[in-house]
């Protein structure tokens, strides 16, 4: 079970629209797109390095087997330990049994999605085991028992009062008095409270954004600098990371690098690169003894060769929902998964099914801004429109849905009929929107106009227009 | 059969290959052992002085200081100035990187402890393997002579950079890291460094500092000298 609310997706949609608070915190993330089209527009070859980044996923997934391989022999070659999980049970089972072998009782954490994914925290817990999420943002949600609702901001949804709030209820030795006011103060205390978790954790756990089979390298990338804290500090370093995030060498990964910081953040780098390769060496004087790589299916092995193919290259910059209108609406939490916005109504299905996730492929507008910012080039709503074609073919979408496609199918498919009837029913809308021009109320039409006025047509049909341009063209 | 050897499976299946096809091993092979370049950014390029020129100016964006010297001899008095004029304790850690070691570091009053840190030094000095005039990049190598918790612990990291280990782009480091550990080998750990620790998680509001150092200084050796080394080509 995935534990996705995904199914209510309409109800989670209505609720985020009605939450005058998360409305109010998804009003400062507008930052991200400015800062990623500052970005784009200081580099010159950013266009060209974008089909340079696609060109290497599409190459490292025509020949994963391969690379794979190559992979595991390097990660051998430098004392390191890989292990294979087809799925999230398997995943957790492998890191609660490497942390059990340590006797580890606390196990900090850098921003992985693959260990949302799993959802190893609640494994961890569950055999007794303290799991310390210590990137700011996903050390405040984990306070409040939620789940990140940004892949790279996690705590994008919430104000710093609610930030204030929930320190005040966790930490209890804060004096009262202790101003937590502002963003700089917020991050003292946190900093403070983690640097002894940092130093006292048993288990390191960290994601990967790339795999290099090269050399057998695990790369992260953070700008506050906790997944190295998390990395090197404890005995064991352990790297939980999907199949697709292997890349053939280090310049294939400098490649991507370029096209991740500026798509995510609008950084040409991301403070914190970190190439891992190994446990330390012999007269190292830190760093972890063991290292150890866990490399999850969890689905994507089908992916592979199918119409999904495609998504196997997301590098999870987070630039397709930060240019998005449906998740800049609802915010991150109403998709009900993992993972939010376009890159998640396409993924959301593959991994835990269409029965499950086949509402998210609707929240779209088809707008095509999350494929024109991908750094990947994924062709998000085309992959959207399959999975709407597989909900249907499925029998899976709601009935009202079914029925309206089918009367739309019955004139469609007679088009005298059809001109005559969207003509008759522009007139009808315009004559009834009078003046005002748009309706704050329509039969069948709720699910629009509870939040917003429809507009009333202005002209006539587009087909009539068609007609009329053409004939005044020739 | 075993998750991995599913897996492989799985994934051949997928692709509809044995594995054992000629052509596509060839193609993997060639591709790990002749590491492709791809597009590299023209904004890194350049002789020397352009060079330091970009990486001063990209640094800067990252919100590193910068500072050079002659020699490596003044490094030092660079380091106590710094601590100085930001009312910091004249205190550092470093490993024993022999450049380091080779530093008057007596002729401060620099207060000199050696080692990785364990959380409670306020001010390190490492040594860079080499460092990237495309972003402003320092590239850190793990090992004794420069443990990698004095980038992350402390609140001040200071890294000294010698102009001469200054490259134009990321590809031009791991060419570097291949001569010095062999090609499809790497050090423990490489830590490529862009400006000071930072968090925007908390209303997009951007703060220096978040769990690493608040402050990155560069201490350039050997700046000067390329400068002028570059105004003389200037002058031809």
């Amino acid at each position: 079970m995935s534990g996705a609310t995904t199914p209510r997706f309409k109800d989670n949609v209505h609720e985020a629209l009605r939450d005058e608070r998360l409305q109010r915190a998804l009003r400062h993330s507008d930052n991200f797109a400015s800062g990623r089209a500052a970005a784009a527009e200081r580099l010159p070859e950013f266009e060209a390095l974008r089909d340079s980044a696609r060109a290497i996923k599409d190459h490292t997934l025509a020949h994963l087997d391969l690379y794979l391989e190559a992979y595991e022999r390097k990660v051998a070659e430098s004392g390191g330990h890989l292990h294979y999980a087809r799925d999230a049970a398997e995943a957790n089972a492998i890191v609660l049994d490497l942390c059990k072998r340590r006797g580890a009782r606390t196990v900090t954490k850098g921003k992985s999605m693959i260990s949302e994914e799993i959802g190893l925290n609640a494994a961890l817990e569950a055999a007794g085991i303290e799991a310390i999420e210590t990137d700011l943002g996903e050390y405040i949600i984990q306070l409040r028992g939620e789940a990140p609702s940004h892949i790279i901001a996690p705590a994008i949804h919430l104000c710093k009062a609610d930030v204030e709030a929930d320190f005040r209820r966790a930490h209890r030795d804060l004096p009262a008095a202790r101003d937590l006011s502002q963003p700089e103060q917020l991050l003292a205390e946190a900093r403070a409270i983690l640097r002894d978790k940092f130093l006292s954790a048993d288990v390191g756990v960290t994601g990967a954004n790339f795999l290099v089979a090269e050399t057998g390298t695990s790369i992260i990338v953070t700008n506050e600098g906790n997944g190295d804290l998390t990395q090197i500090l404890p005995k064991a370093h352990v790297v939980v990371a999907s199949l697709e995030k292997i890349v053939p060498t280090l310049a294939d990964a400098a490649q991507l690098l370029r096209v991740l910081a500026r798509s995510a953040t609008g950084q040409d780098m991301t403070v914190y690169t970190t190439l891992s390769t190994g446990p330390r060496r012999p007269g190292d004087q830190d760093g972890p003894e063991e290292y150890h790589v866990v490399l999850l299916d969890n689905g994507r092995s089908a992916m592979l060769g199918s119409e999904f193919e495609d998504m196997l290259r997301c590098i999870r910059c987070g630039a397709c929902m930060n240019h998005c209108p449906v998740y800049h609406a609802i915010g991150g939490h109403a998709y009900g998964w993992v993972y939010p916005g376009p890159m998640g109504a396409v993924l959301t299905p593959s991994l835990i099914g269409v029965a499950e996730g086949g509402q998210l492929p609707n929240a779209s507008t088809f707008c095509g801004r999350c494929e024109e910012v991908c750094p990947m080039r994924i062709p998000l709503p085309a992959m959207m429109r399959h999975w709407r074609e597989r909900e249907f073919e499925r029998r899976l979408s709601p009935v009202a849905a079914r029925s309206a496609l089918g009367l739309w199918a019955f004139f469609a498919k007679r088009p005298a009929l059809y001109r005559f009837a969207t003509d008759l029913m522009t007139r009808a809308l315009r004559l009834a929107g009078g003046a005002r021009g748009r309706f704050s109320w329509l039969p069948f039409a709720g699910g629009w106009t509870r939040y917003r006025d429809l507009a009333a047509p202005q002209g006539a049909t587009f087909q009539s227009r068609w007609r009329a341009r053409s004939g005044a063209v020739r | 059969m075993s998750a991995r050897d599913e897996i492989l499976a799985a994934v051949r299946r997928s692709l509809r290959v044995t594995g054992d096809e000629a052509p596509r091993r060839a193609a993997a092979q060639a591709r790990l052992a002749q590491s492709p370049a791809g597009i590299i950014p023209r904004r890194g390029q350049g002789d020397a002085g352009k060079r330091a020129a970009t990486f001063g100016k990209e640094a800067t964006r990252a919100q590193a200081s910068l500072a050079g010297v002659a020699e490596a001899a003044d490094v030092p008095a660079e380091v106590a100035r710094f601590l100085r004029e930001n009312n910091l304790a004249a205190a550092v850690r470093m490993g024993e990187d022999a450049r380091l070691s080779a530093m008057p570091w007596g002729a401060t009053a620099l207060e000199i402890s050696r080692g990785p840190s364990d959380g409670h030094d306020l001010n390190a000095v490492s040594a860079a393997f080499a460092a990237v005039a495309e972003s402003g990049t320092l590239a850190l190598v793990s090992g004794p002579d420069n443990p990698t918790t004095l980038a992350f612990l402390p609140d001040n990291h200071i890294v000294v950079m010698f102009a001469d280990d200054l490259v134009g782009d990321y590809e031009s480091v791991f060419v570097k890291l291949r001569a010095v550990y062999g090609a499809g080998a790497a050090p423990r750990t490489v830590n490529f460094i862009t400006g000071p620790s930072r968090s925007a998680d908390i209303e997009e509001t951007l703060l220096l500092g978040a769990h690493g150092p608040r402050r990155l200084h560069i201490v350039v050796v050997g700046a000067a000298r390329e400068a002028s080394a570059a105004e003389a080509g200037a002058e031809k």
